[in-house]
């Protein structure tokens, strides 16, 4: 962070508004922090006003209401009218769950932009298992909605070892349900994921499979939908740019008000990250330890620091190495260059063993009682 | 999909655009995305309010800017438009 100058710092262009961590959701996969039970607390609708209009000043554009499930919040309508009033493109990220005809038409007068729904699988019964809860049909019928009132229908799915198989039929549901954007998310192993990874991570195999056919979808819908493929980046031999930079587009802010870099960094030790209720939106972009931290390069080690592909990727994710390599400033272990390169190509041995294995231990679902269990 | 030169056209429902005042710069804005715009493209899209053929957007065009010749730059970038879903015809 020494030696950073404020003259190279951009101004963000995302805000990512995680309402709430309620969620009547389990899935096993979820990116909110393994401990999320013991943050609660949620800052009011005030507050939310406050940031969105601070941030707007910034130049923030994108808004994603996200969590959680965003639909829990009484006053998530109130929100978008004034992210409306302030010219944000909100995207509403939700489950679908709780979404009524009624709250469609009003979030659209409200000035909601985009409704993205989540779909677990392309069957009831592996949907209803992976989200822990019935929902597979009205979610099919929330997506009907969401189109019939003039949206961009965004369905996303994310992809694993559970719903890896059903890629074609994933494909013809999307087409069926006539989504305008498919995100097909390869999961990412933070939190809940990473508790489950031997169970969730597909095989080489499985990916490339996966990946054919949904290339060859691609060009046949070409025109009517567009694919986000987000890439599984334990195959890959080099790192996604996180967050395009740390500190450079995206400013997360949690249910409790605390601003992050990224929705893990808060698993990150000694960031110190600002909360909403202290300081400014400006402060905290600007001058917070927490924004400043990984901005630019100072930080980096070897082998990145004198790596040619740094402007590229910037050493990859800040979350994962901490996770994986047990050091925030180390190069990100998917990087072929990584001395710690070993733990991915373990942690895909260790996963194919527990899918070749007799009895697979059961899917850890995010709930507050699990939550609260493996975070003592 | 090409132009379709005798029908008007009309910038996208899915998509917004917009004035930035903090970038300076119109921009198009749709489900988790942006595109930023130079000053002549955003000129052309917001003529393209579903009653102006290419024609039309053309001769408006080169009326307001007092020139000549800029049918094949703007049917290239409507093209490109057309393609990205940023307008439709009909
Ligand atoms: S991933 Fe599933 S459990 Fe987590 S917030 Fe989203 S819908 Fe809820
Ligand atoms: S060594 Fe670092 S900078 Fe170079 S490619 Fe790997 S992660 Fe990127």
């Amino acid at each position: 962070m020494a030696g950073y100058t404020k003259t190279n710092i951009t101004p963000p262009r995302w805000l990512l508004a995680e309402l709430t961590y309620a969620c009547p959701l389990q899935c096993p996969y979820c990116a909110n922090p393994i401990d999320y039970a013991k943050h609660d607390s949620e800052i009011s609708t005030e507050d939310w006003k406050r940031v969105l209009t601070q941030a707007r000043k910034m130049g923030a554009v994108q808004l994603g209401l996200s969590g959680g499930e965003p639909l829990v919040r009484k006053d998530l309508t109130e929100i978008v009218k004034h992210a409306r009033d302030l010219g944000y493109y909100s995207n509403l990220i939700t489950s679908g769950y709780g979404l009524t005809e009624e709250k469609i038409v009003q979030l659209k007068e409200a000035g909601l932009d985009h409704i993205q729904v989540s779909i677990q699988a392309s069957s009831q019964e592996l949907n209803d298992h992976i989200a822990g809860t019935t929902s597979f049909e009205h979610k099919k019928q929330v997506a009907h909605l969401v189109k019939k009132h003039g949206y961009p229908m965004v369905l996303c799915v994310v992809i694993h070892r559970e719903n890896i198989h059903q890629m074609a039929d994933i494909l013809a549901m999307a087409e069926a349900l006539g989504a305008d954007y498919l995100e097909l998310a390869n999961t990412q192993y933070y939190g809940w994921a990473h508790a489950n990874r031997d169970l969730l991570l597909p095989t080489k195999e499985q990916f490339e499979e996966a990946e054919k056919i949904a290339q060859a979808f691609k060009e046949t819908v070409a025109g009517k939908m567009k694919i986000y493929y987000v890439v599984p980046d334990f195959h890959e031999d080099r790192p996604k740019a996180c967050m395009n930079g740390w500190g450079t587009t995206f400013l997360t802010i949690a249910p409790d008000g605390v601003a992050l870099p990224c929705h893990s960094a808060r698993d990150l030790p000694n960031l110190d990250c600002p909360n909403v209720n202290d300081v400014s939106i400006s402060e905290i972009w600007n001058d917070s330890k927490a924004f400043n931290f990984f901005r630019g390069d100072d930080w980096m080690q070897e082998p990145c620091r004198s790596c040619d592909e740094k402007e590229k990727d910037f050493g990859g994710c800040r979350c994962q190495a901490y996770l994986l390599a047990g050091d925030m400033y180390a190069t990100d272990p998917v990087c072929s260059k990584s001395p710690n390169h070993y733990v991915i190509d373990e942690a895909i041995e260790s996963a194919r063993n527990a899918a070749l294995a007799e009895n697979e231990k059961p899917l850890i679902f995010r709930n507050s009682k699990n939550s609260k269990l493996l975070s003592n | 999909m090409t132009l379709n030169p005798d029908l008007p056209i009309q910038f996208s429902r899915t998509h917004r655009l917009q004035w930035e005042e903090a970038q300076q710069k119109n921009v198009i804005l749709y489900p988790e995305g942006m595109v930023e715009l130079n000053a002549s493209s955003a000129e052309i899209l917001k003529l393209c309010d579903g009653t102006r053929t290419i024609t039309q957007i053309v001769s408006d065009l080169e009326e307001k800017f007092a020139t000549q010749g800029l049918f094949n730059d703007i049917n290239a970038f409507l093209e490109v438009a057309l393609q990205n879903g940023w307008i439709h015809q009909n």
